[in-house]
């Protein structure tokens, strides 16, 4: 268990698939100002399953945010592959967004009007790339689809909508997927079967992952499990289990516990 | 509840401010034309008594022939100088000035045409010093028989000065005169509204004009001092007896300004049907708008049912809203009415050199402003309210807000409505008599109705087709599925689309058969190579002088040229209109007649041949006889010669030249020409365009030119409706933001997920504007099936009076659907900037 001394960030484009560099996001001014984020330093390696933990309003969703390019920060550089994400303009997310990156949110995450299949497919068919029929096969197997393609997400199960999303995250081979709180919404089998998924995806085919969750089981499945607490990086793990994720949670903050189901 | 109500409506101000602009629309289109025509017609009322003013009894002959406005013009009858002496001998009368006025004087300007007029007479008069505020501005009033005076108006038009020969066209041939004078009228005028006046000297007047010498149109009469003008009056009727019409000034004055009035309110009542078939579109974008509320509100009305609202509450709080919104409406409109129909008055009576009586704002105006905005408004809320009513408390707590209903019954009673309809109007069109006005009005309405109803069944289908056009497409294809979400409100949406579409497409139909069969039965039966007429316009028959038919003759490669002269006639106390031509055999031969019964003979003195729809309406039969009063002329006997078969461009009663003196333009209006065989047409054409040099109005046309000139009027009015449904249309295109703008806030979430997963702002607003012209595209296709049917059903309807072929116009038709798209994307442009502006991650809390 390592405290939080970030090390020195280097060039190493090879490596990781995307860092923040100093970052800080305020909201609002005066009296309403609130820190988000205090100079988060974090660096997050290609390859690799990593969880961020925290309690509520530690600022994890921010980091996600701004590590995505979906929100701006007000100080610091965010990098996804060799791209700086800081400074791009809406055109230059729009281009990111196709070609590097993958969401899977908590909820609503599907286009009701298209089928499931249609879903997984539309991030290649905005972009207007034609998929990889073989990689797309190994997906939908992977995530156990097959019979329910052609099934409108209203048809199809919360478990199987989020199923659904992550196939749709991962079809366009992105540098990295972002998913914040993916099982939030979902019984504990259901998210069982999507983290699990999750975690193949990595290991298998060397997919680069970072989730949100509040939930200690959910981040044991990640390869390094992230702390944050009052919107700095306060403890990291490695090879996590349930156990020592709540044992982290505790040592840093008796008051705020999260992920009480257990 | 009510203040629970209230604020739910200031916080959906988008929605409500489109729907209410709907009804401000309306309600302004319906102040507007009341104000509009008050001020109009009090500003002629001050004109005619003030042009009056000096009068104190006027004395008109009764109209020679009288017909009713909707038919054409009177033709005025005129008293003889013994009846101004008569007047003169009554006591108590100081003075009389004859008036020698009619129609159809017509200037020659400086670029060689005639000075066209737009509607107003151009009189000819004579001169009668500076009277009935009548003011010198140049130069003196005529004096001897080659000078004239011209009023500023037509001075202006004309840009003639005093000093120039001016050629003018009056019941002759071209006259020329010396123009001595230019005057106005009191008040700084330049003419009594925008007519053209010219005046000559009295017997000029009386020759050119009226083509009696002495005679006069009426006698102004000036009452001795302390003579009562009522007395006077009755003193001179009296003396004068039942012949003709004797009235004080102001009475004439009111009499005149009525004639105008009665005009005045038939163009209020167009202005008011275009304004109804506005709010009609309009009901249909506030029942749309309210739907959408109610299903918006659903958990929260089933919340307050739960609490305990009574459905009697809750239809209230729909209720109360759709008044607030009327009554606001209402009264906005009705400002905004008075502003605009002022505007239109000033710019009317601007163009017409009135002088404007001050803007009122009539109580009509104000009644209908009301009873119209706050009448469509409520009406349109009353099924969401009822809807709303019918919320079960249970629904605050289940997850989906409402399921697709199933449409069969809106079919059912859009396919019942709807038959209703065209039932209504097939009748309407069969019959004759009151009723038909109300059953095709009635029917019209149902039909609409009816494919409102059934539009939402069409939707589906339709929108899957349209939309595959645009499937090439990522967004395309989003755009498309989009538009079919959510059927009823894409079929509303399209529906008051359709209503404009629908009636300007049922005009173009009618007008473009009519078109179609007068030509294509023209085309057929006209075999003159060459036809001589003029434009007519109310008041005046374009002629040419007879004396040039020898010469035209006479030009090489013409081969016959046979001349026609037309005035009204009383026939049998009936007015009609009488042909005469100098030669019949070769009109029988040139537009193809044929013979019923009797002989198509030239007709001698005393004889005249009529079609056979005329014989049969008039129980007439060769050797009939019919007494025939031409407007100069006295009454006498004609025997029917012959009868021939109604041509659809050719009919009524043909007479020798005998009646021609009895005439008022006693010279031929139109010639058949047919030329020599192998005759250089151009030639020929040049050698009596040359000879017509001093009739500018006459043109040498073929029959193909002919014929586009005569149809051509149609497209005016197309036009003019096509202008007037356009606030109709407007009022649709608003509709259809509305219901965008809705889609994109309904969907905030989901537009925010397609940005996140690399949609670009630009995709995004193609999206909207896919789900836009969808929708826009789907309301010209409907209108453009019921506009048709309309149209067939009037030209099957008109069967009997020569409309003889359904024409669709297939070219406006795609113009109409090449529009139908370009509102759909003017449409989008606000829905489509907001889309792009969506912030993902707003967008991705957003619930
Ligand atoms: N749009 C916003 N405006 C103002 N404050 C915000 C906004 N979004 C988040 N915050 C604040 O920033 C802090 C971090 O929020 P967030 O990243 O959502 O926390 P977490 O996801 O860890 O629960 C919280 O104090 C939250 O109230
Ligand atoms: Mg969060």
């Amino acid at each position: 268990m390592t405290t939080a001394a970030p090390p020195l960030i280097r060039q190493r484009a090879e490596t990781s698939a995307a860092r923040a560099s100093q970052v800080w996001k305020v909201y609002g001014t005066g009296e309403a100002q609130v820190v988000a984020l205090r100079g988060v330093d974090v660096e997050l390696e290609r390859g690799r399953f990593t969880a961020i933990m925290g309690p509520s309003g530690s600022g994890k969703s921010t980091l996600m945010h701004c590590l995505a390019g979906l929100d701006s920060v007000s100080r610091g550089q965010v990098f996804v592959g060799d791209t700086e994400v800081t400074g791009l303009n809406d055109a230059g997310l729009t281009r990111l967004r196709r070609e590097k990156i993958g969401f899977i949110f908590q909820q609503f995450n599907l286009l009701p009007t298209l089928t499931a299949q249609e879903n997984i497919l539309l991030p290649l068919a905005i972009a207007g790339r034609k998929p990889d029929q073989q990689w797309f096969q190994t997906v939908i197997d992977t995530v156990g689809l097959g019979d329910r393609l052609g099934h409108r997400p209203n048809q199809l199960s919360g478990g199987q909508q989020q199923r659904v999303a992550c196939a749709r995250a991962l079809v366009s081979r992105p540098e990295v997927v972002f998913a914040d709180e993916p099982t939030g919404n979902l019984d504990s089998r259901s998210g069982a079967e999507v983290l699990g998924f999750l975690r193949r995806s990595v290991t298998e085919y060397g997919q680069t992952i970072v989730m949100v969750t509040h939930d200690a089981v959910a981040a044991s499945y990640a390869d390094r499990v992230i702390f944050l607490a009052d919107g700095q990086i306060v403890a990291e793990l490695t090879g996590p289990t349930p156990e020592r994720v709540l044992d982290t949670l505790k040592s840093l903050d008796r008051t705020a516990q999260p992920g009480t189901e257990l | 509840m009510l203040r629970a109500t209230l604020k739910s409506l200031l916080a959906r101000k988008l929605r409500l401010v489109l729907s209410g602009l709907a009804v401000l629309l309306g309600v302004m289109f319906v102040s507007g034309s009341f104000v509009l025509t008050d001020a109009l017609g009090r500003s002629f009322d001050n004109m005619f008594s003030s042009a009056m003013a000096e009068t104190d009894v006027l004395v008109t002959a009764r109209p020679a022939i009288d017909v009713s406005e909707l038919e054409g013009e009177s033709v005025p009858g005129m008293l003889a100088a013994a009846d101004r002496d008569a007047v003169a001998a009554v006591p108590g009368v100081a003075e009389v000035v004859g008036v020698v006025q009619a129609d159809g004087a017509r200037v020659i300007g400086t670029d060689g045409k005639v000075v066209a007029s737009f509607g107003p007479p151009r009189f000819g008069a004579n001169w009668t010093g500076e009277t009935g505020g009548l003011e010198l501005r140049e130069g003196r009033g005529p004096t001897s028989a080659d000078e004239i005076a011209v009023n500023v108006t037509l001075a202006e038009l004309s840009k003639l000065k005093v000093g120039d020969r001016v050629g003018v066209l009056t019941t002759q041939p071209k006259k020329l005169f010396t123009l001595v004078g230019v005057f106005g009228y009191e008040g700084g005028l330049p003419g009594q509204g925008p007519v053209h006046e010219v005046r000559f000297t009295e017997p000029v007047a009386q020759e050119l004009m009226l083509g009696a010498p002495g005679a006069y149109t009426s006698l102004s009469v000036t009452a001795a001092p302390g003579t009562d003008p009522a007395a006077l009056r009755d003193a001179i009727k009296s003396r004068l007896g039942d012949k003709y019409v004797v009235q004080t000034g102001q009475e004439a004055a009111a009499a005149i300004a009525g004639d105008f009035k009665t005009i005045l309110s038939l163009f209020n009542n167009i202005l008011l049907g275009f304004a109804g078939v506005a709010l009609f579109v309009g009901t249909f974008l506030i029942l749309n708008t309210f739907s959408i509320i109610v299903a918006q509100r659903t958990r929260e009305l089933a919340l307050s049912r739960a609490l305990g609202a009574s459905r009697r509450q809750v239809i209230g709080s729909v209720m109360v809203e759709a008044l607030a919104i009327g009554l606001l409406a209402s009264v906005l409109g009705l400002a905004a009415g008075v502003g605009v129909g002022a505007l239109l008055a000033k710019l009317a009576a601007d163009f017409s050199s009135l002088v404007l009586a001050s803007i009122s704002l009539p109580l009509a105006a104000v009644i209908s402003a009301f009873a119209v905005g706050i009448g469509v408004t409520v009406i349109a809320a009353l099924l969401p309210a009822l809807r709303a009513s019918r919320v079960p408390p249970v629904a605050a707590l289940q997850e989906v807000a409402t399921p697709d209903r199933p449409l069969t019954r809106l079919t059912v009673s859009g396919a019942s409505i709807g038959a209703l309809g065209a039932g209504a109007i097939a009748f309407g069109l069969a019959t004759s008599g009151d009723a038909v006005m109300w059953l095709l009005l009635g029917g019209v309405l149902a039909t609409f109705i009816g494919v409102s109803l059934l539009s939402p069944v069409l939707a589906r289908p339709v929108v899957s087709v349209l939309g595959r056009l645009f499937s090439w497409s990522v967004p395309g294809r989003l755009g498309r599925l989009n538009s079919g979400r959510n059927p009823r409100r894409t079929a509303i949406t399209a529906a008051a689309l359709m209503v404009g579409v629908a009636l300007i497409t049922g005009v173009n139909t009618t007008i473009s058969s009519a078109d179609r069969s007068l030509r294509g039965d023209a085309e057929t039966g006209f075999q003159a190579d060459l036809i001589i007429s003029g434009q007519e316009s109310p008041g005046v028959l374009p002629t040419f002088d007879e004396a040039l038919l020898p010469r035209m003759r006479a030009v090489p490669g013409i081969g016959t040229v046979t001349a026609e002269y037309n005035d009204q006639a009383l026939i049998n106390e009936e007015p009609s209109w009488a042909a005469a031509v100098t030669d019949l055999p070769a009109v029988v031969r040139d537009l193809s007649l044929v013979a019923v019964a009797g002989s198509l003979a030239q007709p001698g003195p005393g004889e005249v041949v009529v079609d056979d729809q005329n014989a049969t309406e008039a129980g007439l039969t060769v050797g009939s006889t019919v007494t025939v009063k031409l407007p100069k002329g006295e009454p006498a006997s004609y025997r029917i010669s012959g009868v021939y078969q109604r041509a659809p461009f050719y009919g009524g009663y043909i007479f020798g030249t005998d009646v021609v003196p009895g005439m008022r333009f006693p010279q031929p209006s139109f010639a058949y020409v047919r030329l020599a065989d192998g005759a250089d047409d151009a030639a020929a054409r040049k050698g009596l365009e040359a000879l017509l040099v001093d009739s500018p109005e006459m043109l040498v046309e073929d029959k193909q030119q002919y014929l586009d000139r005569e149809l051509g009027e149609g497209a005016q009015l197309l036009l003019m409706i096509q202008i007037l449904l356009g606030l109709a249309i407007v009022i649709a295109v608003l509709g259809v933001i509305n219901t965008l703008a809705l889609s994109v806030l309904e969907r905030t979430r989901e537009l925010g997920l397609l940005r996140a997963i690399g949609l670009s702002r630009a995709a995004t607003m193609r999206m909207i504007t896919v789900e836009a012209v969808v929708i826009t595209v789907f309301g010209v296709l409907l209108g453009v099936a019921v506009g048709i049917g309309l149209g067939a059903a009037v030209v099957q309807g008109l069967a009997d009076e020569g409309l003889s072929t359904l024409s669709i116009p297939w070219p406006a038709i795609g113009l109409y659907l090449a529009a139908g798209a370009a509102l759909g994307v003017l449409a989008a442009v606000l829905p489509a900037i907001r889309a792009a502006r969506i912030n993902v991650l707003t967008a991705i809390a957003h619930e």
